[in-house]
């Protein structure tokens, strides 16, 4: 079976000051039909570009190259029809702010209706009606009176629920969320990732969750992709991924998550220096200045995922000296 | 700051428009400093075998004479050296009471601020122009009262214009960093309020030069402003228009160079905000 | 002063004695009621969610908003209604570490500008060598170099600019280091970083640090005595670990079953988190019975006062007695 996205080589350019600054290099993924994929990344990892790529939502001076194809259609480069056919209504994308990507002097009911009408040819009543049901069915209450009001009236959780609600409107085969829980507070982010876990078995849409989250992630998600720098350094399906990490990275970051059980601890683990900021591309890996296996290779060739074998393992780390399994 | 600094001077010199305009306005500056210099004649002097003459080479009479036969071309670079001076001069002093005034009112908010708003807005109200006339006739024709009305004109926006920045600026995180560091109201200001509401603050200064300019020519043109044998790009205007059949060039060129001096000082303008503005790509 | 000196410090005079403070934004009230003691030397994490008048809390303290009622004693003094010149002398002793650490910084000042502004303030006596001679002690301290205090904020990452902050916060060495949310805006790998600094630099000058948060997992490492706020209200205050083993208020039971964990948690996390809260008029009772999965009638007529359950734990609770004993 095909797979629903398959991301080839891409990478994203910007044009900033006279140069060039690369912010996904070389980035090949695959979603199947129904999975959930979990990116994980902290800032410069590239995590959020790569998709906005794909939805061909990249900034007027960002070039990208490679290859996206979504169900055997090529999205890089693809005209503006063709994309705004395909966006909103079988590939959608959740934004980590609510409050920006919800226009704030259009009522709620508006611009959710508005999802059919554009793609689906519906009438406005029809729309509104499939309008009112989609927001009971993401657990807002009192439906028809929030349909009438602006974003700035709803709590940070209902605005996410509605951009859910929104994302989903037409039936999308893959959800792509960037950060939906970040700008929630922790009760409603549980709420929100319970309202994800249920509509994926309700409606067996893939879904692409992006997070610096890694607990957020480890709920949801199916497989897990960790990137670094731009590039992808490891992928595992999701419990192999938190039991043995492979990349030191991916072992370093889990340390680095305090929890709220366990022992109490005087000092918190940490990892010295700081992710490399995008244009920052030093020959080699880009991880080796902070990593505890550096070895003198490591600052001279720049390691492949799974060490270049062709075809890459399930479980596969872009390490010169991986962790044992 | 230099970072900031070299950002904005590329982006201002990538607009040619801006460019070209910076450049005739220095032109025109060092014509008027420079000018009089390559002249034999002087501005006051009659040379009564020329009068009202057109422009020509004849005794060095390059814009011809007026009806007193007094050389135009001195005496348009003069009045326009004076022009300019008046709109600089007024224009700087216009400018730092306008920041202080905003600064403050913006700053302190509450009463203090309606207060100081409410005095600017009556002063907006007010048709200035009625206001000099009646000046005049209670004190007579005075350069100083020029000075202090053209001074009445300009602060009033500037203020406004920093109030609205130290409004926004009040909230922002630093400023309460500062106030927990212990610093005081006028230290705030100093230190941080007004280095960052500096932008708006330039452009705006560059776009009332030529309104101070204009306003100055049309009192001058009413023949409330500089005053005989003085020229300034107003009273020579002001004769032109009387000898608008006769010897249209006693309009056309100190016109000429008004129009010119204005407009090319707004797209200065124009380029400066778009210049400093960080949003603007490189 | 180690962490497990802080018991002894309970016994002396509070450093911090705040009273019955209210605070209202507007027409809401953003605080109320809320009294607690905080001590010389001790970290007190302050833990709570969106609205609940943690950042107001931090910002009445410091005086940047005003207080409707109450007392808040610095050693003695009544910050509330003292004059000018008697809150500039505190200023010097009473510090703050911002949420968003490049806008806490003067675009326009150089880091060491920044830096040097309280000398400039308390210790205009100093000579400009001094001064810049003690700017670049404080940012070796902080883990930058002293070079760098030349450049501007833009140049940094969130992670030096906050330790900028932090820089300027402690160069007088402050008695209370109030802490709003220090590392939220930063990587998960900095966080670390950025919080074991903290915790050195008040162990090295004996600094109290009031650690704001609505991240339960930091401040549990970070905190002794913890205190949980919800809707303007103080409403439990124990140490850290009777807090985290048992949680006495319904509210912070469920915010910590809200947190998405790597690892297992403990069997009484597994509460439903609480619904959204309804368009219902607030009540004159206690501000979580809509939510409580515990609520009686009496909740939402009467506002529970907080009371000593056990030695050091504080409830705000009807029925906290139930299952506390």
């Amino acid at each position: 079976m095909t797979n629903l996205l398959c991301i080839d080589a891409l990478s994203v350019r910007f044009a900033q000051g006279g140069a060039t600054v690369a912010a996904v290099e070389q980035v090949s993924l695959d979603v199947a039909r129904g999975e959930c994929v979990g990116i994980v990344g902290e800032s410069g990892s590239g995590k959020t570009q790569t998709f906005l790529a794909a939805m061909g939502l990249l900034a007027s001076n960002a070039a990208a190259e490679g290859s996206v194809i979504f169900d055997g259609e090529e999205l890089v480069a693809a005209g503006r029809a063709r994309l705004n056919r395909l966006r909103g209504a079988r590939l959608a994308m959740i934004f980590q702010d609510p409050m920006s990507a919800l226009t704030p002097h259009l009522t709620i009911g508006t611009q959710m209706a508005e999802v059919l009408v554009q793609h689906a040819g519906a009438s406005w009543a029809e729309a509104r009606a499939r309008s009112a049901s989609m927001l009971t069915r993401v657990g807002v209450a009192e439906p028809a009176r929030r349909l009438r009001q602006y974003p700035h009236e709803l709590s940070g959780g209902l605005r996410q629920r509605v951009m859910i609600g929104m994302s989903l409107m037409c039936g999308p085969e893959l959800v792509i969320a960037d950060e939906p829980t970040t700008a929630l507070d922790v009760t409603v982010q549980a709420q929100i990732i319970e309202l994800l876990r249920a509509l994926r078995e309700e409606l067996g849409m893939a879904l692409v969750l992006i997070s610096h989250d890694l607990a957020v992630v480890a709920g949801l998600a199916d497989r897990i992709v960790v990137m670094y720098a731009g590039r992808i350094v490891e992928r595992a399906p999701a419990r192999q991924i938190f039991q043995i990490p492979r990349h030191p990275y991916t072992a370093e970051l889990l340390k680095c998550v305090p929890s709220v059980w366990g022992p109490r601890r005087e000092r918190l683990p940490t990892l010295a220096g700081q992710p490399p900021r995008p244009g920052e591309s030093p020959a080699g890996c880009a991880f080796a200045p902070r990593c505890p296996r550096a070895a003198e290779r490591c600052f001279r060739e720049r390691p492949l995922l799974g060490g270049g074998a062709h075809p890459i393992a399930a479980h596969a780390a872009a390490c010169h000296f991986p962790l044992p399994p | 700051m230099n970072a900031l600094r070299a950002d904005a001077v590329l982006r201002l010199r990538s607009n040619r428009g801006a460019m070209l305009a910076l450049y005739l306005v220095l032109a025109v500056v060092v014509c008027t400093l420079v000018g009089p210099w390559l002249n034999p004649n002087r501005g006051e002097t009659l040379d009564i075998s020329h009068v009202a003459t057109q422009p020509g080479l004849e005794g060095a009479h390059w814009f011809g004479t007026d009806r007193l036969g007094r050389d135009l071309f001195v005496r348009t670079l003069e009045g326009t050296r004076l022009s300019l001076a008046v709109g600089l001069l007024a224009g700087a002093v216009s400018m730092l009471i306008g920041i202080g005034y905003g600064a403050i009112a913006g700053y302190f908010g509450g009463r203090t601020d309606a207060v100081m708003m409410r005095i600017v807005e009556m002063m907006s109200g007010l048709p200035l122009i009625f206001f000099v006339i009646f000046l005049t006739v209670i004190f007579g024709r005075n350069e100083y009262l020029l000075f202090l009305s053209i001074g009445a004109v300009g602060w009033l926006t500037m203020a406004r214009i920093v109030r609205g920045q130290t409004l926004s600026l009040r909230r922002r995180e630093f400023i309460e960093a500062a106030i927990v560091s212990g610093a005081g109201a006028g230290r705030i200001i100093r230190t941080h309020v007004i280095p960052n509401a500096i932008g708006p603050v330039i452009v705006y200064a560059t776009l009332t030069v030529p309104e101070i300019i204009m306003f100055e020519s049309f009192i001058s043109f009413l023949g409330l402003g500089i005053q005989e044998p003085r020229a300034s790009l107003g009273t020579l205007i002001a004769a032109g228009a009387t000898e608008m059949e006769a010897a249209p060039w006693m309009l056309l060129v100190p016109g000429g160079i008004l129009a010119v001096l204005l407009l090319c000082l707004n797209i200065v303008g124009d380029g400066l905000r778009d210049a400093l503005d960080p949003r603007a790509p490189v | 002063m180690t962490h497990d000196s802080q018991a002894d410090a309970c016994s002396a005079e509070p450093l911090l004695k705040v009273t019955g403070l209210q605070v209202n934004l507007g027409e809401r009230i953003a605080l109320q009621g809320v009294t607690f003691d905080l001590f010389a030397g001790e970290t007190l994490g302050l833990v709570g969610e969106s609205g609940s008048g943690k950042s107001t809390l931090a910002r009445a303290i410091l005086r940047l908003v005003r207080a409707e009622r109450g007392y808040i004693g610095w050693r003695g003094e009544n910050l509330l209604s003292c004059d000018a010149a008697t809150l500039r002398r505190v200023r010097r002793d009473l510090q703050m570490v911002f949420q968003d650490p490049l806008a806490s910084l003067d675009p326009r000042m150089t880091i060491g500008e920044t830096v040097a502004e309280p000398l400039r303030i308390f210790a205009a006596h100093l000579s400009a060598p001094e001064r810049t001679a003690r700017v670049a002690a404080i940012l070796e301290r902080v883990g930058l170099r002293a070079d760098m205090s030349r450049r501007y904020p833009h140049e940094f990452s969130g992670g030096q600019c906050q330790r900028v902050g932090i820089a300027r916060a402690m160069i007088l060495n402050p008695k209370l280091l109030i802490c709003d949310e220090p590392v939220s805006s930063l990587d998960v790998s900095i966080q670390g970083q950025i919080v074991n600094l903290l915790l050195d630099l008040q162990r090295d000058a004996g600094t109290a640090l009031l650690f704001i948060s609505h991240n339960l997992a930091i401040v549990r490492h970070v905190s002794r005595r913890i205190v949980v706020m919800f809707a303007g209200r103080l409403v439990e205050s124990a140490p850290g670990d009777a807090l985290f083993g048992n949680p006495a208020h319904p509210y912070t039971q469920a915010l910590l079953a809200a947190v998405p964990a790597l690892a297992a948690a403990p069997p009484f996390t597994r509460v439903p988190p609480p619904t959204e809260a309804g368009s219902r008029a607030a009540s004159s009772g206690c501000a979580f019975s809509a939510r409580c999965r515990y609520a009686i009638p009496l909740c939402e007529t009467r506002v529970p006062a907080l009371d000593q359950k056990r030695p050091a734990h504080w409830v705000a609770c009807h029925r906290a007695g139930e299952w506390i004993s």
